[in-house]
């Protein structure tokens, strides 16, 4: 029987409070964003907002709850910005949305910070063991792709940098249930011959660091069949299919090659104010479970994408609309 | 096409060459109509709709001034009656409504509207403000307006099939506003299409926007074109077929990477260049920028050259904003000078900087 489990990718939009009360304490240019070495009152600020967003996740029901990556201003490249050896360039486009990010710029040896493991080991310790933890990292593909590396002087090497630096990071993660691994460069910038197994195998050295569930997770669009076909063989237990962005070739791909036994949809849009109903969440499950013909031991229906695109009352009625999904599918099993 | 630019010389203008200089369009806001607003939307605060517009005039004119103050040829109000380029529009335009503000950057956010029904044109958009400029300047006044794919790419689209039929509908409202700025004397409009860097694929979009829009612009019109913060191999030269005289494009944030793009294919039109970052807190030196300002006459000769800041200024704190026009515009009147003396070779003129 399949279950469903209601979560995120996490980077959530800042509770109205701390977007102003942030936005006064740092300030409004390149300069002014985390780095890793925020004040007390910063700090303090970043705290409450976190228990803001886990409170919030548990009252909405949802069977896996984020950090929320609040603190992550450089979004999926934030835990390289912080960082010793990486310096922050010019503000430069996320994908492609009216988003930006300091560029990362790598100038000598990668080596981990901790800093996610401190944002989640705070996480965990207001749970206090009541709702299980899903960490949220880029994957490294991504990371790599999002980053402007001035040292390894070779692609290859650069990737295996990244995936290493992930790996210590990871070793610092308190325990977690879930860890999502967000790949959208997988699908926006698409591996060539070569590049594409390269990204698998990163992908899984970074999944072994860990004996969390993990959820390699690519969005913006479809995976290219190449790029498919080799993440297959990463030791993953699920595959993220956007199945807002591309649902038709999503699930081309679910049907033509197979998928893991468990699988990630995202069936809620988090780039779009139109809320879907909890009937709507369903119906696209259903939908991908028969056209791919795949029978699901997990289902970890989300949001395609991170959720900071909503303003926060949309925000807020997504994750009840996710929560409220995964009821119907208990009711009814 | 090159357009109609003369007309926007200085009468008093001491060179013989003349290399335009503006700004994109936004300021920052003096701290009092910050709280004047705050009053405005504070229903026990017995604070009419005339105070605030008093205090959105006299911003206007403040701020109108101080441009001309830095020395600027052509000049904006600053914004100053625009709380942000797209909330501003969407306010005016039926169709529209707010759920709360999103980010874009770090702390930068804006009040993302929702298209939630056919739109329709509403208030009034920017003709009482052209008005109110153009009669405090002497300088001439420049438009900023928001575009059409801009407008509708950083909306949440509930209400319409596509993104591009959204686009459509609203080019013909930017075309409605354009006609009845012109008819009130705007000679100079400069469109903002910031999002067409986010979804380059989507040129030719914005070009059968920009056709709608340009239509029925008379010739004497310089139309300007704003876009930022991308990958301009992706738009470049497509863009070079779009119904406009000139292109503002933001370049020194990257510190010039891509001005090579512009090089290895003639730009057969006006080139607006980024010369000072608007996202730096720090005012660069007179050096440093005509050192920037070169870089634009690798591109096009002086006569199509104009110099603004890389985006809109409003981010930044008041002074240095001042600082960044008032170098800006000495750099470019040194250049002005140097080009007079024959110190710069125009077949190279990077070479000069480095001498």
């Amino acid at each position: 029987m399949t279950q469903i489990v209601a979560t995120t990718p996490g980077l959530y939009p800042l509770p109205e409070w701390a977007k102003d009360e942030l936005a006064d304490l740092k300030g409004h240019q390149k300069e002014d964003l985390v780095s890793g070495d925020e004040g007390e009152d910063v700090q303090a600020a970043y705290g409450r907002a976190r228990e803001d967003v886990l409170d919030q996740q548990q009252s909405a029901g949802l069977d896996r709850v984020v950090e929320g990556q609040l603190r992550w201003d450089d979004v999926l490249a934030h835990p390289l910005v912080v960082a010793d050896t990486v310096e922050t360039g010019g503000i430069v486009r996320y994908y492609d949305n009216n988003n930006f990010y300091r560029d990362p710029i790598v100038t000598g040896p990668l080596a981990a910070t901790g800093d996610v493991a401190a944002e989640l080991t705070a996480a965990s310790d207001h749970l206090n063991g009541e709702a299980p933890l899903q960490a949220v990292l880029p994957g490294p593909y991504s990371l790599a792709d999002l980053a402007t590396d001035e040292h390894y002087g070779d692609e290859a090497a650069f990737l295996d940098a990244v995936t290493e630096f992930l790996v210590d990071e990871i070793a610092r993660f308190p325990a977690v249930e879930t860890l999502f691994l967000l790949e959208p460069s997988l699908a926006a910038n698409p591996p060539g011959d070569g590049a594409d197994e390269r990204a698998s195998k990163a992908v899984d050295a970074v999944a072994d660091a860990t004996d969390a569930d993990i959820v390699v997770h690519p969005y913006w669009d479809a995976l290219e069949e190449k790029v498919y076909a080799h993440l297959m063989d990463a030791g993953v237990d699920a595959i993220g299919f956007d199945l807002v962005s591309n649902p038709d070739r999503n699930v081309y791909l679910a049907g033509e090659y197979g998928t893991k036994d468990d699988v990630a949809l995202g069936l809620v849009d988090g780039q779009n104010t139109l809320v879907e109903s909890p009937g709507t969440i369903r119906e696209r499950v259903e939908w991908f479970t028969e056209q791919s013909g795949e029978g699901f031991g997990t289902v970890y229906a989300t949001a395609n994408t991170e959720l900071f695109y909503l303003p926060v009352n949309k925000f807020e009625a997504k994750l009840a609309a996710l929560a409220d999904a995964a009821d119907i599918e208990e009711v009814t099993a | 096409m090159t357009g109609p630019r003369e007309q926007f010389r200085p009468t008093d203008h001491d060179n013989d060459h003349f290399i335009m200089t503006t700004v994109v369009g936004s300021y920052p806001k003096p701290k009092w109509l910050h709280r004047t607003r705050d009053l405005y939307e504070d229903d026990d605060a017995n604070f009419e709709d005339r105070h605030f517009e008093e205090a959105k005039d006299d911003a206007a004119r403040l701020i109108t001034r101080e441009h001309e103050q830095s020395g600027l040829d052509v000049v904006v109000d600053g914004e100053m009656r625009r709380n942000e380029m797209v909330e501003y529009f969407a306010g005016r335009i039926d169709g529209y409504e707010f759920n709360g503000p999103v980010k874009v950057w770090g702390h930068n956010y804006f009040d993302k509207p929702s298209v939630v029904d056919e739109v329709t044109y509403g208030e009034e958009w920017l003709v009482s403000e052209y008005e109110f400029t153009s009669d405090v300047a002497t300088r001439p006044v420049k438009v900023p307006i928001t575009g059409p794919y801009t407008l509708a790419s950083w909306s949440f689209n509930e209400a319409y099939d596509s993104e591009e039929a959204l686009a459509y509908d609203l080019a013909d409202l930017v075309n409605e506003e354009i006609e009845a700025l012109v008819d009130a004397g705007a000679r100079y409009i400069q469109i903002d299409e910031p999002a067409l860097a986010t979804t380059p694929d989507d040129h030719a979009i914005v070009g059968e926007c920009l056709d709608r829009i340009a239509d029925d612009v008379p010739e004497d019109v310089r139309l300007g074109l704003h876009v930022c913060y991308g990958d301009y191999s992706r738009i470049y030269p497509e863009m070079l077929d779009f119904p406009v005289h000139e292109f503002d494009l933001e370049l020194a944030n990257g510190d010039y990477e891509q001005i090579d793009i512009f090089t290895d294919t003639e730009f057969t039109e006006d080139f607006a260049m980024g010369a000072v970052d608007a996202h730096v807190a720090e005012v660069e030196p007179v050096e440093q920028i005509k050192e920037n300002i070169l870089h634009g006459l690798e591109v096009v000769p002086p006569e199509r050259l104009t110099i603004s800041p890389d985006c809109g200024l409003k981010l930044l704190p008041r002074e240095v904003a001042y600082g960044k026009m008032e170098n800006m515009v000495q750099a470019t009147r040194e250049i002005e000078a140097e080009l007079d003396a024959g110190e710069i070779d125009l077949d190279a003129p990077a070479a000069r900087a480095d001498d």
